[in-house]
């Protein structure tokens, strides 16, 4: 009987995930790069052409930074804040809800507004101004590469208009490792931190030894939430910055999105699906797995 | 830092005020000297058709998938069966992947249901897509209620569907509650689907938004108008219930 109700549910995401992903990832080794339908066989063709192709390359080295910025931003952002708010008791509600509210904002609505703060002839520039600083930010219209070498057909190192895209992310989803982080607080009896100070532990080897190693299984959930929402992200940068020039601030969801749906290069657009399946899979399955040993 | 995290709202609400002539890139930061709402008026003209549209898509979707959610939630807590573990990591793998993934089929299956390009459409995959999540906050939700309480049901002779009805439903108010503002808050403020799926006349309000400020001629004042009518519903209900907001993600994201 129990099995009868939720076979409907395990019949929807076997076909609208498990199938879905198969079938993306057969087309992602056909020659449907047209408008017209076409599923003969390309074997590895569209793979082969996308990592030698420059903006897929531009595309996973400005991935891999906007996903180490964001992850280390949210964490230590929400750490910080986490810690402040714990300690100080009278204004909880009133700092939670200021660092938590742009979680319930679209990421279009983000990229809208930080578009307008971070244009390089406005915004907080005019404050920068003010304050009296010389050469001004070009935000996410500046196509320098920071620390760059030559590798592959790209320059290699920081896009510095990932910065403007990672300063908006970082907005919009502190407030979630805020949120952990302080849950994980509030958990860790008083008594530890009371004997630990009896013992003549100072505040920072508190921290150091017995917060920081409770809060790790924390830090690691955060992570890898953090890892796989900046793997996908398309909205933010779609409707903030678009790939920008010299595609400075493209990421592998912004090219699928447009090569399949604006270009009708739909085996490629699958290949990148697949890519990014697979990395998001390198952090989501492991999780999954020991989330599952820990029943 | 709470002021560097308030400095947005407080330039789109500035802005937005604004009548056309005081928007320029100089007095970005200076209180407008009257207020405006010609902004407003311009924005909610070209986005109330979408805003319905949304409207439409959010209600239907979130209350069936908070049902669904409820249902396998109910079965896996407390109807275990061999495999049901298995079953449950099965359906929570479908939280996370790329929607980029899966959206080529799922375009080509909606064009032959003629479900593409309408609402209907989104409902139908908000709804799919959204087991996963409303499966585990419901699971985690219901593996709370002892187990007693079902056995002495099961003794009396309820059955599956009368032991949900009589017991776990009246006990799932607050559960309903986290699950339909964080399914609503999702799926209103959702892009990707929205985007792929519908066109011109079926977009809900985040696409539509998008367009006004993609487009060159439109000036700031209306774009923050715009984007303050679009997040103002989402917002409002963190303002006023964001305690069960809180209580979804961290559900959503931990074991319970």
């Amino acid at each position: 009987m129990a099995i009868l109700f939720i076979m409907p549910s395990i019949a929807a995401v076997g076909i609208f995930v498990y199938g879905f992903i198969s079938w993306t990832g057969y087309v992602s080794l056909t020659n449907w790069n047209t408008l017209v339908k076409d599923l003969s066989f390309a074997g590895l063709k569209n793979y082969i052409f996308l990592f030698n192709d420059y903006r897929f390359q531009s595309d996973l080295r400005n991935t891999l930074f906007f996903t180490l910025f964001f992850i280390f931003g949210t964490l230590g952002l929400g750490f910080l804040l986490a810690v402040l708010i714990d300690q100080n008791i009278r204004q909880e509600s009133l700092f939670r809800n200021i660092f938590m509210f742009p979680m319930a904002l679209s990421f279009v609505v983000t990229g809208v507004v930080w578009q307008w703060l971070l244009n390089p002839s406005t915004g907080v520039n005019l404050i920068l101004a003010k304050l009296g600083m010389e050469n001004l930010p070009r935000w996410y219209t500046d196509t320098s590469i920071a620390f760059s070498f030559p590798l592959g057909n790209i320059e290699f190192g920081i896009p510095v208009a990932i910065i403007a895209v990672v300063i908006a992310a970082v907005w919009q989803m502190t407030g979630f490792s805020l949120a952990m982080y302080l849950a994980g607080l509030r958990a860790i009896p008083d008594e530890l931190k009371e004997a630990a100070r009896v013992d003549g532990a100072t505040e920072f080897q508190i921290y150091r030894k017995i917060i920081f190693p409770m809060l790790l299984p924390i830090t690691i959930s955060i992570t890898i939430i953090m890892a796989h929402i900046s793997l996908k992200i398309f909205d933010l940068i779609y409707a903030m910055t678009g790939p920008g020039a010299n595609f400075v601030t493209d990421v592998p969801g912004v090219y699928m999105f447009e090569t399949t749906f604006r270009g009708n290069f739909y085996a490629n657009g699958a290949a990148i699906a697949m890519i990014m399946l697979i990395f998001v899979a390198i952090f989501i399955v492991p999780y999954l797995i020991a989330n599952r040993k820990g029943d | 830092m709470a002021v560097v995290f308030i400095m947005p709202v407080y330039v789109m609400v500035i802005t937005s005020l604004k009548p056309i002539d005081e928007v320029s890139l100089d007095r970005m930061w200076q209180l407008p000297t009257s207020i405006s709402f010609e902004s407003y008026k311009y924005a909610y003209e070209r986005l109330a058709p979408n805003l319905l549209n949304t409207i439409y898509l959010v209600v239907p979707a979130t209350i069936l998938s908070a049902l669904l959610g409820s249902l396998n939630g109910y079965v896996l807590s407390k109807w275990r069966f061999k495999g049901s573990e298995w079953v449950f990591t099965f359906l929570l793998f479908g939280m996370f992947i790329p929607y980029q993934s899966i959206l080529i089929p799922l375009i080509e299956f909606l064009r032959q249901i003629g479900l593409y390009n309408s609402i209907g459409g989104l409902i139908l995959v908000h709804v799919v897509y959204g087991i996963p999540i409303t499966t585990l906050i419901f699971r985690n939700f219901y593996a709370a209620i002892p187990t007693e309480l079902i056995e002495a049901a099961k003794i009396d002779g309820a059955d599956f569907l009368g032991i949900y009805r009589h017991i776990m439903l009246p006990l799932s108010v607050s559960g309903f509650v986290v699950v339909c503002i964080w399914q609503f808050t999702n799926i209103w403020n959702e892009f990707l689907f929205a985007v792929s799926i519908t066109s011109s006349g079926s977009q809900p309000i985040m696409v539509a938004l998008q367009n006004l400020s993609g487009s060159q001629i439109v000036h700031w004042n209306v774009q923050m108008a715009g984007a303050l009518i679009a997040a103002l519903p989402t917002l409002l209900v963190y303002i006023l219930v964001g305690k069960y907001f809180v209580r979804g993600l961290l559900a959503g994201s931990v074991k319970g």
